[in-house]
């Protein structure tokens, strides 16, 4: 039994579908990042898993238990905001207290000044204060606690965010691009901390973002989302090196897959001397070559390889980009070179460009990846080459 | 030495003569309140009092009318419509700013049209409304008029709108009922937005001589605009002297109130967003 699934949802907002029959399964102790561009719907998503929103059609089950009529405070998901969301008015560790107050204390208990005479509630809120402590000192906050929202810094914000959704042990954790609003080295060192936590705890994590890079470095499995479509859901390496459809190989990898137009001709497929024998049947007609900028290889002499001259080279320390021009179609390729291969490549220098056959991939007319003979095995081969 | 650049100088000239024009009224009110009932009839006008008369002014403006009274009647009538208005409006314009449902654009509408009707013409409905329920003369009939407040509920709503919602859905995770999200998230936020409209209702009520006029007879209710009245003697004339003392005495308030906080209102009113 998953720890969590979700069936068909499906969602619209003034005739505009966001979500078309999405159906997604997180196992137990899986941190799952749900990745796309901005407007896909992985946030409707995220708010409909969490009971703030609801879906047109499609069903919810966590740890199979169904969630329809399940109220967003009753279905024990935690989540952590873009905004962090963190109650103004409150001090670090009163916000951190909430959930537990709001779970363990009864109405009456709450009550203030009535609340405070109430026998019973004070082991109960010393019990909070102590699972409070513990929780800041697992995330390194405890010195905040008395600081107010506004007197912190957004890395201290989002931890706070973070230890209020976790103090309460939920089933599930839902994080809505909570790294987004720290800065670029914050961010990195984050990541590291956020995987290190959900090892610890084992909640299964939905994580929602916009940055490839992140949901590749962090996750076990990368869902892939564009306009309102789960496109692929697998792990990150299988993302990268085997994408599912012409989206998910566009949107994953930095820079760019280079897409070339091609021809299907008789289960065939041929681009300038490339020749792709196809595992299924494909009506003849125009298809898309797909090949990562790491496997095209330029050969400064021009002796082998396609024609082609170099646009631009852009130096970015361990490696080297060239965009070339081929001669013949005009198409702009991207080659991802180490820096010793790029020693003698100068912008507008003719170039021969050498794509390699076997790790082109091949996507029908609709964008749905086609298998090619000498493709298949690339799944089993590591992320590098 | 630094010269002072000439256009600041009109600028401080202009503010200081609008300010004066403001002002005035309320000067020849202090100077009233200090002259003899003769020194106020004389044909030339001056701002010292010739015998300075301020102590039997505000003796007889103490002992003329039930000042207590009156005050603590304005503080009463005052205190229970703010509170009545924000226990309504806080509840109503969250629930139109933050939940969606179906009548949430009529109900904008409604609070539109409600900001057009002044309270004029509704007054004698329900001064007849009122009199059938025997209400008249009570502070019932002072408060009850002015508890939903259309202008309280247009402005939280403003104020409401600017809060994120990924607070609210904060909240509602953490378990808290709507009601909770308004008690534990929205009125403990809500606190600039509140002393604002704070300032326009007492003022208002504070001030209000139209519906105490109408529904209050008996000294007992009078608020302090209504007991002013009392100073009108038909027979012996205007005693303005006293009536400028006791007008002093239920401004001072007001007075105070805003030198005290004058910098937490200004803060109120420019006041519109919250930041997290």
């Amino acid at each position: 039994m998953s720890a969590l699934s979700l069936r068909g949802l499906n969602k619209s907002f003034g005739g505009n579908a966001v979500l078309n029959g999405v159906s997604l399964d997180v196992e137990a102790g899986e941190f799952i990042a749900l990745v796309g561009p901005s407007g896909c719907g992985k946030s409707t998503l995220l708010r409909i898993l969490a009971g703030l929103d609801h879906a047109d059609s499609g069903e919810i089950f966590v740890g199979g238990r169904d969630m329809s009529a399940v109220a967003a405070a009753d279905r024990n998901i935690a989540m952590v905001f873009q905004s962090y969301a963190l109650y103004p008015h409150l001090t670090a560790g009163q916000n951190i207290a909430v959930p537990l107050a709001m779970k363990r204390l009864s109405r009456t208990q709450r009550l203030p000044l009535v609340g405070s005479i109430l026998p019973g509630q004070k082991e109960i809120r010393t019990g909070i204060l102590r699972d409070v402590r513990e929780m800041a000192t697992v995330l390194k906050i405890d010195h905040l606690l008395d600081r107010k929202p506004g007197q912190m810094s957004g890395g201290q914000r989002q931890r706070v965010a973070l230890a209020r959704a976790m103090v309460r042990h939920p089933s599930i954790f839902l994080m809505d691009e909570p790294l987004s609003n720290l800065d670029a080295n914050l961010r990195v060192h984050a990541r590291g901390e956020i995987v290190e936590l959900h090892r610890r705890a084992g909640v299964p994590t939905l994580y929602v973002t916009h940055d490839q890079a992140e949901a590749l470095s962090m996750a076990d499995r990368v869902a892939v989302m564009i306009g309102g479509n789960l496109l692929q859901l697998a792990p990150p390496e299988a993302i990268y090196n085997d994408p599912a459809h012409i989206e998910v190989a566009r949107f994953v990898g930095q820079p760019r897959i280079n897409i070339i137009p091609a021809l299907a001709e008789d289960g065939r497929v041929s681009f300038e001397g490339i020749r792709l024998a196809l595992l299924e049947k494909v009506a003849n007609g125009q298809v898309s070559l797909g090949i990562r900028p790491e496997f095209v290889k330029l050969s400064p002499s021009g002796r082998s390889g396609l024609g082609g001259r170099i646009d631009r080279l852009e130096f970015l320390g361990s490696e080297v980009v060239a965009h070339c021009r081929l001669d013949a179609t005009g198409d702009i390729v991207i080659a991802k070179l180490a820096p010793h291969e790029a020693r003698d490549l100068i912008a507008g220098m003719p170039v021969g460009v050498l794509l390699l056959p076997e790790r082109a991939m091949v996507f029908g007319p609709e964008g749905r990846r086609l298998r090619t003979a000498s493709a298949a095995p690339a799944r089993q081969e590591p992320a590098y080459v | 030495m630094t010269s002072i650049p000439a256009g600041r100088i009109i600028r401080f000239a202009l503010l200081s003569l609008g300010a004066l024009m403001i002002l005035a009224p309320y000067i020849f009110m202090i100077s009233t309140a200090g002259k003899t009932q003769s020194d106020i009839f004389t044909s030339s006008l001056s701002l010292i009092p010739e015998h300075f008369y301020f102590a039997e002014n505000f003796a007889k403006a103490l002992s003329k009318v039930p000042m207590a009274t009156l005050l603590w009647n304005g503080v009463l009538v005052c205190g229970m419509i703010f509170f009545f208005q924000v226990l309504v409006a806080i509840p109503c314009a969250y629930a139109m700013a933050k939940l969606k449902f179906r009548a949430a654009r009529l109900m904008m509408v409604l609070v539109m049209l409600g900001l057009l009707v002044p309270i004029h013409a509704t007054a004698l409905p329900l001064y007849v409304a009122f009199d059938r329920m025997s209400l008249l003369n009570s502070y019932t009939s002072l408060v009850a008029p002015f508890t939903i407040s259309v202008f309280a509920i247009f402005m939280f709503l403003q104020f409401f709108r600017a809060m994120p919602d990924d607070l609210i859905h904060a909240a509602r995770l953490d378990g808290m009922s709507e009601l909770g999200i308004v008690a534990r998230v929205i009125v403990p936020n809500a606190w600039p937005a509140v002393t604002a409209f704070a300032i326009f209702s007492v003022v208002a009520h504070w001030n209000d001589l139209y519906w105490p006029l109408i529904v209050v007879s008996k000294q007992a209710y009078a608020t302090p605009p209504l007991g002013l009245m009392y100073f009108r003697a038909a027979e012996a004339g205007d005693d303005y002297g006293a009536l400028m003392a006791a007008t002093l005495i239920i401004t001072l308030p007001l007075v105070v109130a805003f030198l005290f906080a004058q910098k937490r209102f200004v803060e109120g009113i420019t006041m519109t967003g919250l930041k997290g």
